[in-house]
């Protein structure tokens, strides 16, 4: 099982992301989960949602404590709360910020593996194609880039389903900017 | 139909299935995104000749089901908490009527102080009501037991709560095997009431009884709680064999062969609960789950037969009666009256502090090493907490760390 926390700030799409990384793996065949931490959730104050992958039933409920990938698509949260907390060894980070994970998280970049902890500037993808500062699909499809758990496609699909039209095919775009960027960081290439 | 949705537009797929005739609600967290599509569909027009009404609060809701259903409609509603309370009146004129309205209690907590997450103290609240409750362990479960709540409350001729967690289920986004509308279409037929409100043959419903039948109107609902035991497991066995999802039931039991210890656990915490036990299987302790499904009517002789020979019970509460103990803890220990089983109840998630994996590896150790001593033990106490107030407040703690249980408690008020 793949275990995911998503960290951002309501009105990021934070809870939305987890829905459609859901959604990407279930169209891909497999079982998936998602669901936000529920609180009194404000414009701005932190936000969690959890998302969980595996290839049978999922049937615990249980908020997500040692997560296999965490994705935080507000780097202000960095100073804010540890939004790493439990991360496993072999885990993935992947944090919306235009700076080198090395300059940003020098330590996590030496706990986890060489390519585990990896920056997108997500909300400048967002930025240039949606028009407004929704870092979800460029986060999610950034996290597909890092793991190869789900496609590209997917994440374009998910939400197109669910945002048909001018939006979803904005976020598409978004997502094909950041998976290709992590991509060839991966390659390493010149965002490398 | 395999579908990744919300758990609450699960429900609303389930309630559009059923072809209601009536649906009226009052939004209320975490039920508010069910009644929103089921809205959305009459609107449109996915959900034919249902009349959606909109209403000023939950008493009006509860309100308009009756008449909606005393007319002869097949009626649906959802509520959670508060918005439960405010329908009590309605409530109890409800199962007085016989009328068959299926209604989701997206489970929550009660205030004061205001709290909007999971624990099931609301539709416990409303134990005597005469109303059936059905528990449910996932969101497959919650569509499937929406569809047979119908056809329940309408053999039995009582309403119907059913009863998920609110947010760990109705928020929550999951793989759902939607059922056909011809195979729902096969499975409950259209609405045939015995009898309803018709103004070209006008009667009345629910005039003045006294004295002299009172009672026996009382006791013929409590056979119809009786005669609904039945109808919940016919019911339950065409459905399986229908879709072929393994949900409903008055209980059902997960690892329980050869078990030393059963836990009794209802709602959605039965999932993470399994997982638990998985993994103390693994590690050679013989633990299974008893999954309570169906609060009222109680199924006591089932669950004698489903605890069978075991010696140890223990109950995860969500919920407990102030000045009393547990609520499900005495119902268990009535069906298992007469045997040497030892039972105890360990109450934990309250509010929606979350029940995890760890949570039934504490109460499954605590168990089996003796440590709950009392009949009561609040699992999951944060006693640092607890002592920050009453050390201020009365200048007494309670040992840190300590299972917080009856005897605790009497210490703390100088009571040996």
């Amino acid at each position: 099982m793949l275990q995911i926390r998503l960290h951002g700030r309501g009105g990021q799409g934070v809870v939305t992301a987890a829905e459609m990384l859901s959604l990407s793996a279930f169209l891909e065949g497999h079982f998936a989960q998602a669901f936000p931490s529920f609180g009194s959730e404000r414009t701005g104050a932190p936000v969690v949602a959890y998302a969980r992958i595996d290839n049978k039933e999922i049937r615990t409920h249980e908020p997500i404590l040692e997560p296999d990938a965490v994705v935080v698509q507000d780097r202000t949260l960095l100073t804010a709360l540890d939004v790493f907390a439990g991360i496993s060894d072999q885990g993935f980070a992947i944090i919306n910020s235009a700076e080198a994970p090395e300059q940003i998280v020098p330590e996590l970049c030496e706990r986890l593996p060489k390519g585990h902890v990896l920056t997108v500037p997500a909300t400048d993808f967002a930025m240039q194609k949606i028009g407004r500062p929704l870092p979800g699909a460029p986060m999610i499809a950034a996290l597909a880039a890092a793991t190869g758990v789900f496609k590209l496609e997917s994440v374009q699909k998910s939400f197109q389903s669910r945002y048909p039209g001018k939006v979803g095919d904005a976020n598409a775009e978004t997502a094909a900017l950041a998976y290709e960027f992590i991509m060839n960081v991966k390659n390493g290439g010149q965002n490398a | 139909m395999l579908k990744q949705i919300e758990g609450s537009l699960g429900i609303a797929e389930a309630v559009a299935l059923c072809r209601p005739g009536a649906v009226c609600a009052y939004p209320i967290s975490p039920q508010t995104h069910i009644v929103e599509n089921v809205g959305k569909f009459v609107k449109e027009g996915k959900l034919q000749d249902c009349e959606f009404v909109n209403v000023e609060s939950e008493f009006s809701a509860m309100s308009v089901s009756i008449g909606a259903s005393a007319g002869g409609v097949r009626t649906y509603t959802a509520t959670a908490s508060q918005g439960l309370l405010y329908m009590v009146e309605g409530i109890y004129n409800a199962s007085g009527l016989g009328l068959p309205i299926v209604m989701t209690v997206a489970s929550r907590a009660i205030g004061a102080p205001i709290n909007i997450w999971n624990d099931h103290s609301d539709s416990l609240s409303q134990r005597d009501s005469g109303w059936l409750q059905l528990f449910c362990e996932s969101n497959q479960d919650a569509l499937d037991t929406h569809i047979m709540a119908f056809k329940i409350a309408e053999e039995v001729g009582l309403p119907v709560m059913v009863c998920m967690d609110g947010f760990v289920l109705t928020h929550a986004f999951e793989r759902l095997d939607i059922p056909s509308q011809e195979q729902i279409d096969s499975f409950l037929p259209e609405y045939q009431p015995k009898e309803f409100l018709d103004p070209k043959e006008p009667i009345s419903m629910g005039a003045m009884v006294g004295p002299e039948a009172f009672t026996e109107l009382r006791f013929l609902i409590q056979r119809k709680m009786e005669k609904a035991l039945d109808v919940i497991e016919r019911v339950t066995k065409e459905y399986r064999e229908l879709t072929g999802h393994h949900s409903g039931g008055l209980l059902d039991c997960y690892r329980c062969e050869d078990a030393e210890l059963k836990l009794i656990i209802l709602g959605s915490s039965v999932g993470t609960a399994k997982d638990e036990v998985d993994r103390l299987r693994d590690q050679g302790i013989k633990v299974g789950i008893i999954s309570l499904k169906s609060y009222r009517p109680f199924p006591y002789a089932k669950l004698r037969e489903a605890i069978g020979d075991c010696k140890k019970v223990v109950c995860l509460e969500r919920s407990f009666s102030y000045g009393a103990r547990g609520i499900i803890c005495p119902e268990v220990k009535r069906a298992m009256e007469g045997t040497d089983c030892d039972i105890r109840t360990t109450v934990a998630g309250l509010g929606g502090r979350a029940i995890f994996g760890s949570t039934i590896n504490k109460i499954v150790h605590a168990s089996l090493e003796g440590k709950l001593k009392d009949e009561i033990t609040w699992i999951d106490m944060d006693t640092k907490l607890l002592n920050s107030y009453l050390k201020d407040a009365e200048g007494v703690t309670v040992p840190e760390d300590a299972l917080v249980d009856d005897s605790v408690l009497k210490a703390t008020v100088g009571h040996a």
